[in-house]
């Protein structure tokens, strides 16, 4: 039986428990059609868990899962044909061509390169170069975007891919995010994971995960409204030692290096500038500067762990 | 500044081939004694074909390279006693436990087994870590692991470590506990050699360098390389070398 719904994806209650770990206690969370939706949290978090049991790679332990209105148990067949998957290790054939793997993979779903060209057009331009090297051979970025490629070929309906952007260069996770939001701006609905969490401003809405459990689900820009406490940002010439000196005053709540910053909270709401100034001055501090500023999704990350704990 | 003056790496005209290919395309810089230096790059920059030749695994076509004042052609081993090495891939053993680990590493750099004793005690103190101290490895959460594998890396007094991608996939709040603790051995007199992908973490090195293709294009403090390449953060100053 197939229910109807507005969601792509819906998931409820889900649970998923090996021999020894809890992986995924309990998470509810559903994304609508044409949405980019990231899953944010560390390794470990349980993201991979989650992308497995949505591609039917895998079972739940508990909880309803569905996507594309089919359950992930009974009708899992249905699923497989209409969702790409691009999982985190690199999944293609090292000893097959980038052209004969792109191949067996339109073959795979019943479907040929050319009928799907224009969907990857504007990735493939970039590898067809080497369309004749083996996959193997690839360079990092080249291989991700491979990867990608044969996880479009079919025209999915729906897009999953497991952190494709760990362990990749600050301008090779540019280029491929600005792939993902052509690819949404085709009308495709993508779920996304990441441990980078400067990348969950460039989704719709973000779930920030952490040991099994969602902490918050929302759209980036509600996630650090939420954050709710003022922020301000400290440096001086002595960083290292600002740390110490800043965790050792009483008043001071958190402290935690951002850049060429530290962010800090202070349990009390009565402290002005001047006053925190003068005081590290006292600690021999120069260089200081210090100004309220607004969360970012990391800081608003690290408060929900230390308010989960 | 009393701090960071006596070099402690010293690259002159570095070239690394591999058959045709440039891997390391005349590398000249120093390191300073205490200094975090950041080692960055794009992904086949040659960063890791870099640390291979300075930690004593490869050696180089040609240039002159002494690390911990050692040359790295004929004084390997002397290169490899004075250096620790920890990287995202490969760290520790799974199937031993924190305390097996650590008195593994010790062994390996020829320590004697009280002074392992002793400074095993106070490192599981320092980490908090009695309650897991046997603990196998392989059931830690990866944020734990990495703090005992850079611990573990800085067992032997080093005077350099080097530290390949340490916090990839940690989250933000382990990420930066580890930086205090990268902090603290600076403190203590160690150079920390370290690559990373997160640019907020290039800000907390004392200098950068950046590679592309092989050649270093890039490298000062961070506010200079801002400064230099008319960027307000090191993602930008990134962007624009490697893109």
């Amino acid at each position: 039986m197939q229910n109807q719904s507005n969601y792509i994806v819906e998931v409820t209650d889900l649970k998923k428990s090996y021999e020894k770990v809890d992986a995924v206690k309990g998470v509810s969370f559903s994304v609508s059609k044409g949405e980019l939706f990231g899953l944010i949290g560390p390794d470990g978090a349980g993201k991979t868990s989650i992308f497995r049991i949505l591609t039917t790679l895998m079972f739940p332990t508990d909880g309803q899962v569905s996507v594309l209105d089919f359950d992930v148990i009974k009708d899992y067949k249905k699923i497989r044909s209409n969702i790409g998957y691009m999982p985190q290790r690199f999944s293609l054939y090292q000893d097959l061509s980038v052209e004969e793997n792109l191949a067996f993979f339109a073959r795979i779903f019943g479907t040929t390169i050319e009928e799907n060209y224009d969907l990857i057009k504007d990735i493939y331009v970039q590898i067809e170069p080497f369309k004749d090297r083996l996959a193997g051979k690839l360079s990092g970025g080249m291989k991700q975007k491979l990867a990608l490629c044969c996880a479009l070929i079919h025209s999915p309906d729906v897009l999953i891919l497991d952190e494709p952007t760990t362990g990749v260069d600050a301008v090779s996770r540019k280029e491929f995010w600005e792939m993902l939001i052509r690819l949404k701006d085709k009308g495709i609905t993508i779920l996304v994971s990441t441990p980078y969490m400067d990348e969950a401003n460039l989704c719709d809405r973000v779930a920030l995960i952490q040991n099994g459990e969602i902490m918050s689900i929302d759209t980036p820009e509600k996630v650090i409204e939420n954050f709710g406490r003022k922020l301000w940002a400290v440096k001086s010439d002595k960083i290292y030692q600002l740390i110490k000196d800043l965790k050792s005053l009483e008043f001071v709540d958190t402290v935690f290096p951002f850049g060429e910053f530290l962010h800090i909270t202070l349990k009390t709401e009565d402290l002005n500038q001047d006053e925190l100034i003068s005081i590290l001055t006292e600690n021999n501090h120069k260089g200081i500067q210090i100004q309220v500023i607004e969360a970012n999704i990391e800081d608003c990350f690290m408060q929900l762990m230390s308010t989960s704990e | 500044m009393l701090k960071h003056t006596e070099n402690i790496i010293e690259v002159k005209n570095l070239v690394k081939k591999f058959g045709n290919f440039v891997a390391n395309d005349n590398l000249s810089f120093e390191v300073k004694k205490g200094e975090i230096f950041g080692f960055l790059g794009a992904n086949g920059a040659g960063k890791t074909t870099s640390i291979k030749i300075l930690s004593g695994l490869s050696f180089p076509t040609s240039g002159d390279v002494m690390v911990a004042g050692f040359d790295v052609y004929k004084e390997r081993e002397k290169v490899k006693k004075n250096i620790g090495y920890m990287s995202q891939k490969f760290s520790l053993y799974e199937d031993l436990t924190v305390r097996e680990n650590i008195r593994f590493y010790g062994g390996i750099y020829g320590l004697s087994g009280k002074y392992i004793k002793e400074k095993t005690e106070s490192l599981i103190e320092r980490l908090k870590m009695k309650d897991i101290q046997d603990s196998l490895i392989k059931s830690l959460p990866l944020g734990w692991k990495q703090k005992i594998a850079f611990s573990v890396a800085i067992f032997h007094n080093p005077k350099i470590v080097f530290l390949d991608e340490p916090t990839g996939g940690v989250d933000p709040i382990t990420r930066r506990d580890f930086w205090e603790m990268i902090y603290e051995a600076s403190d203590s007199g160690i150079t920390v050699f370290v690559t990373t992908h997160y640019m907020d973490e290039a800000e907390y090195c004392d200098r950068v360098s950046i590679m592309d293709q092989g050649r270093i294009e890039g490298l000062d403090t961070p506010a200079e390389l801002k400064k230099q390449f008319h960027a307000k953060n090191m993602d930008e100053v990134f962007l624009k070398i490697a893109r």
